[in-house]
């Protein structure tokens, strides 16, 4: 254990300070076109001075600087101190970054790496299928090769953000014999390639929240063969790296939701009393906090694992299945803290936080079923944290 | 920055998990369970040789001047072992009562405890409940009244009594002492006594010691939640160890997927617990302003976890592990009365509460 900053920490928090109070960050930088120029402009003067794409090498247009933990707690400080986002918080940077760093080719990294931490580029995820939910290796979207292109047929589900993104990184079939895990491969796709078709997914968050899904639906889509990161027909193996990615970005703020939920049951009153001078609620209120205590020290350890490059083991396993169900549970406090009004929706004359904690509930239990089910996730605990025999396989139909 | 246990730190959590499996196995601590008390000085002298006894006492005084860290792994490693030993109360609390305290008397106590010569038992329950009219008074130099579940008492040779929360007594337990007897309670490990002072003439009265107590209580419950964890550890062991060997159906139970969510979750729930308790146990020795807060908060969460683990784990092994041929209850019934003997979960989340602000200050 040593969580002691030395003096040089001080001189890199001083100038994180210094640089928040002399750049004003845009109002906006989220992944609309029309937040490009000032998104692109923000995250390029973000990388410039190291703060975003730290780790990234310089040819592929990071800052290039080894990982150090410290600077990424104190980078993470200071930008929470003042509001602001250390980047940008998308499938692009956190899951397809990381995964061309592992398999890309040396023309692939030079050629996305650098406009997807810039914000040029906004991608969307194409893994689940409407058949294919849990048992994802299932998936059916064809790709078959012709000439120097694969022509890609068939269905996705679930893909955030598809109607803003320029590219999507997808899984599909060039293999249809192969076994399930095998003839996957997995294929960068220009979103603006013919045959293409986005529709909006209705869900039970409706039009409060701010995460749209989309369903995306492909007729004789071509893409150059070249767009395959690694080896075709390792698309499963690939596409795992990127979901041990997308796991570990689930890690959700507890501690800042939690001082949010403070917050509120001092304000909010029941016959006139706070709500935080009920015993009863107060002590679910504990309750919660020890658990968002628990899961930001074990995020400190993991983070210590991963820059030491050493196994978190079964103690990485079990990040995402807790964060997501204690975001839900501290977003039911929130609920019951409201009581009547915390049905209110669509904008309702009392409602609070503009349906914060409503949207929060309903997203975090898109959570629990999203990225892998909480049950597969214990299935997963089980089998490779604990080493549990696999469930016999089913006889064949 | 590192968050994570140092090579000296899993070395003192795995050389004395070794020397316990050898040396007290369950079968060891099923026979002293006929014993009057279970804190056998044998095996606690065997501890204080390895230097457990004086873990905390500082090295001038023939202690290791370890961290709280150090000794929270070794009462996880006790926890684990479902070892029988007065080291919550000679080894944490009372030296670090003392040491806060400090004075002559306090440093010779130290020496003696340090050294494994001076077992010291702590009565200090009726600081955050008071049961059966229990309290202890101070009148003309004597002391009057009684204390519920003193622990690590009735084999100790000074006990530390807690007056009020400014004010703490030590007295020495022989013929003139005050009367302890034992109360068998589920947990056979562990000793946990009534007290009663019918005008005991103390070694030491240490007012304005609200500080040192403050921290003897925060020490005492980081210590306690780690032995949780240890016990909770070693069930968790038991249960997937037990599924990996027993079929049902044709089938080994850990294929089946109820049986393994069951061992998924009691780890999912254990994982993070040991990283607060890593963090709280740390914060002791190098960010003290944070401890009162984490010191709640980590034994409140670990007996809640522990009460669900301590249960599940259990029923992972279906009858038998009902029966007390399997043991396993030794661990349950450790965990069951660790639940309230620094505090129920109740009352530690309530101080959590006040320290922030959140509930009136009492």
């Amino acid at each position: 254990m040593d969580l002691e900053f030395d003096a040089s920490y001080d001189d890199f928090r001083s100038e994180v300070r210094e640089f928040l109070s002399k750049n004003k960050p845009p109002k906006t930088f989220g992944m609309s076109e029309e937040e490009k120029p000032s998104r692109v402009g923000w995250l390029s003067l973000l990388i410039e001075h190291g703060y975003w794409a730290r780790t990234v090498p310089k040819e592929y247009g990071g800052y290039g600087d080894s990982p150090d933990l410290l600077k990424t707690v104190i980078m993470d400080e200071e930008f929470n101190r003042v509001g602001v986002a250390r980047g940008l918080n998308a499938q692009g940077p956190s899951m397809l970054v990381p995964t061309l760093l592992t398999h890309g080719s040396e023309e692939q990294r030079k050629k996305w790496i650098g406009p997807t931490m810039r914000g040029e580029i906004i991608w969307c995820q194409g893994y689940s299928e409407p058949g294919s939910g849990s048992d994802l290796a299932s998936l059916q979207t064809s790709a078959v090769e012709d000439g120097d292109d694969f022509i890609l047929n068939g269905q996705k589900i679930w893909t955030s953000t598809a109607d803003m993104a320029q590219m999507c990184f997808i899984l599909v079939r060039t293999e249809p014999d192969a076994k399930k895990h095998a003839g996957i491969s997995y294929i960068l796709m220009p979103m603006d390639s013919p045959g293409i078709e986005i529709q909006r997914l209705e869900t039970m968050s409706g039009s409060i929240g701010e995460n749209s899904f989309n369903q995306v639906f492909l007729t004789d889509v071509r893409v150059p063969r070249a767009n395959v990161v690694g080896k075709r027909g390792e698309g499963w193996k690939i596409a795992n790296t990127t979901l041990k990615h997308e796991r570990s970005s689930l890690n959700s703020n507890a501690e800042g939701t939690l001082v949010r939920l403070a917050n509120l049951m001092q304000k909010e009153t029941i016959g006139g009393v706070p709500a935080m001078a009920s015993p009863l609620y107060r002590d679910r209120l504990m309750k919660l906090q020890a658990r968002a205590l628990t899961m930001k020290h074990h995020g400190m350890r993991m983070l210590t694992c991963s820059l030491k490059g050493e196994p978190a083991g079964v103690a990485g396993l079990i990040v995402k299945l807790q964060n997501c169900q204690l975001s839900f549970d501290m977003a039911a406090l929130a609920l019951d803290v409201m009581g009547e009004l915390g049905a209110l929706y669509d904008h309702s004359k009392y409602e609070r936080e503009r349906g914060y904690w409503q949207a929060l509930s309903m997203f975090s239990l898109g959570l629990i079923i999203g990225g892998g089910t909480a049950q597969i996730q214990k299935n997963i605990i089980a089998e490779h944290g604990l080493g549990l025999p696999r469930e016999p396989k089913p006889a064949k139909a | 920055m590192d968050f994570g246990l140092s090579e000296e730190h899993l070395l003192i959590e795995q050389s004395l998990r070794g020397f316990l499996a050898e040396n007290v196995p369950i079968e060891r601590v099923r026979e002293l369970r006929e014993a009057d008390c279970p804190n056998d000085r044998s095996i606690w002298s065997a501890l204080a040789e390895l230097g457990f006894a004086g873990v905390l006492v500082p090295e001038g005084q023939s202690g290791s001047g370890l961290s709280l860290l150090d000794a929270a792994l070794a009462a996880q490693a006790l926890g684990h072992g479902a070892t029988p030993s007065p080291f919550l109360a000679s080894g944490i609390m009372a030296p670090t009562a003392l040491a806060a305290a400090g004075g002559s008397a306090a440093d010779a106590w130290l020496e003696g405890i340090g050294s494994g010569d001076l077992v010291m038992g702590v009565a200090v329950t009726e600081l955050f409940s008071v049961r059966e009219d229990a309290g202890v008074q101070q009148r003309d130099g004597a002391l009057h009244g009684s204390a519920m579940m003193a622990i690590d008492a009735c084999n100790a040779d000074l006990l530390l009594v807690a007056i009020d929360s400014e004010t703490f007594a030590v007295v020495k337990t022989d013929a003139a002492g005050p009367e302890i007897t034992r109360l068998a309670t589920v947990d056979a490990t562990r000793c946990t006594s009534e007290v009663v002072f019918g005008g005991v003439q103390p070694e030491a009265v240490f007012e304005d010691a609200g500080e040192a107590i403050r921290r003897m209580l925060e020490a005492g419950r980081i210590a306690l939640a780690a032995d949780v964890l240890g016990a909770c550890e070693a069930m968790i062991e038991q249960s997937v160890a037990y599924a990996k060997e027993r079929k049902q159906f044709g089938r080994l139970i850990g294929s089946f997927q109820a049986v393994k969510h069951m061992c998924s979750e009691m780890i999912a729930e254990l994982e993070p617990a040991r990283s607060l308790l890593w963090y709280s146990a740390h914060s002791f020795d190098a960010m003290p302003d944070e401890t009162p807060l984490l010191a709640c908060h980590v034994l409140a969460h670990l007996s809640e976890i522990g009460r669900e683990i301590a249960s599940v784990s259990t029923q992972v092994h279906g009858g038998i592990g009902w029966t007390d041929e399997q043991n396993l209850h030794f661990w349950f019934k450790r965990i069951a009365n660790a639940r309230h003997l620094l505090g129920g979960p109740e009352h530690l989340r309530d101080q959590a509460a006040k320290l922030q602000g959140f509930a009136p200050a009492a």
